[in-house]
């Protein structure tokens, strides 16, 4: 078993157009930094320079935003469902 | 350019004009590939504000989920500027630069009595303005 990790389109080419990928850790920033392995680069679209989430980007666990879970921090687990996709905002 | 139907336009301007003072937001889908501009749908801007907008977070992945298993596209995506020209503003523009593949369509609503409705591509921080062509018939 792994997390299971749903790309969107615009963060594609760092998974060879795969729109779905697997990873393993105990909360959503070690996924992040475990799937930066094999994936370079994807870490630094999602994680901010502060180490937070990215305000570009919604992330959710089984459906959740993690915002309103523990942020990058949020535990994971085998099984679970992260789903990525671009915010879509502006002033 | 954006080859936009009049309903998909009135839609668009009615929506702005219903959430002055505050930013109006949605997108308009269509078949995956076909750059046509379709079914007009409305989101809740979570921000309700009237300088700001953003995709309310449940409703952004219901969205996606439903453009998946339709095989759309989101051809459009729209908002409003309340007091300001219908141009993107620096926000829009790093947050634009996410959703390269659509048409961002602005709509300015300071004046009650005239329609400002211009489209432009974002990528790489970069905006480029597009015509609009209003066509009678609904594409």
């Amino acid at each position: 078993m792994a997390i299971e990790v749903r790309i969107p389109t615009i963060l594609r080419s760092y998974t060879g157009g795969e729109k779905s990928v697997e990873g393993k850790g105990d909360t959503l920033g070690d996924l992040f930094s475990d799937l930066d392995e094999r994936h370079g680069g994807l870490r630094g679209r999602l994680v901010s320079d502060d180490g937070g989430l990215n305000r570009f980007v919604n992330v959710y666990l089984n459906d959740e935003d993690v915002r309103f879970l523990g942020g990058i921090e949020t535990p994971v687990t085998d099984g679970d469902v992260v789903t990525i996709l671009p915010a879509v905002a502006g002033g | 350019m954006l080859r936009i139907g009049q309903d998909v336009y009135d839609a668009i301007v009615a929506h702005a004009r219903r959430d002055h003072p505050d930013e109006a937001c949605g997108v308009v889908t269509g078949p995956a590939g076909s750059d046509r501009a379709v079914d007009v749908r409305p989101m809740l801007n979570a921000a309700r504000s009237p300088t700001f907008f953003e995709f309310e977070s449940q409703e952004l992945l219901q969205l996606y989920r439903d453009v998946d298993d339709r095989d759309e596209d989101i051809v459009v995506i729209y908002h409003s500027h309340t007091a300001t020209e219908a141009y993107p503003s620096r926000t829009d523009i790093t947050f634009g630069s996410n959703s390269p593949d659509s048409h961002w369509v602005l709509v300015s609503t300071r004046d009650p009595d005239t329609v400002e409705f211009r489209s432009f591509r974002i990528a790489d921080g970069e905006v480029t303005e597009e015509p609009v062509e209003i066509t009678d018939a609904k594409m």
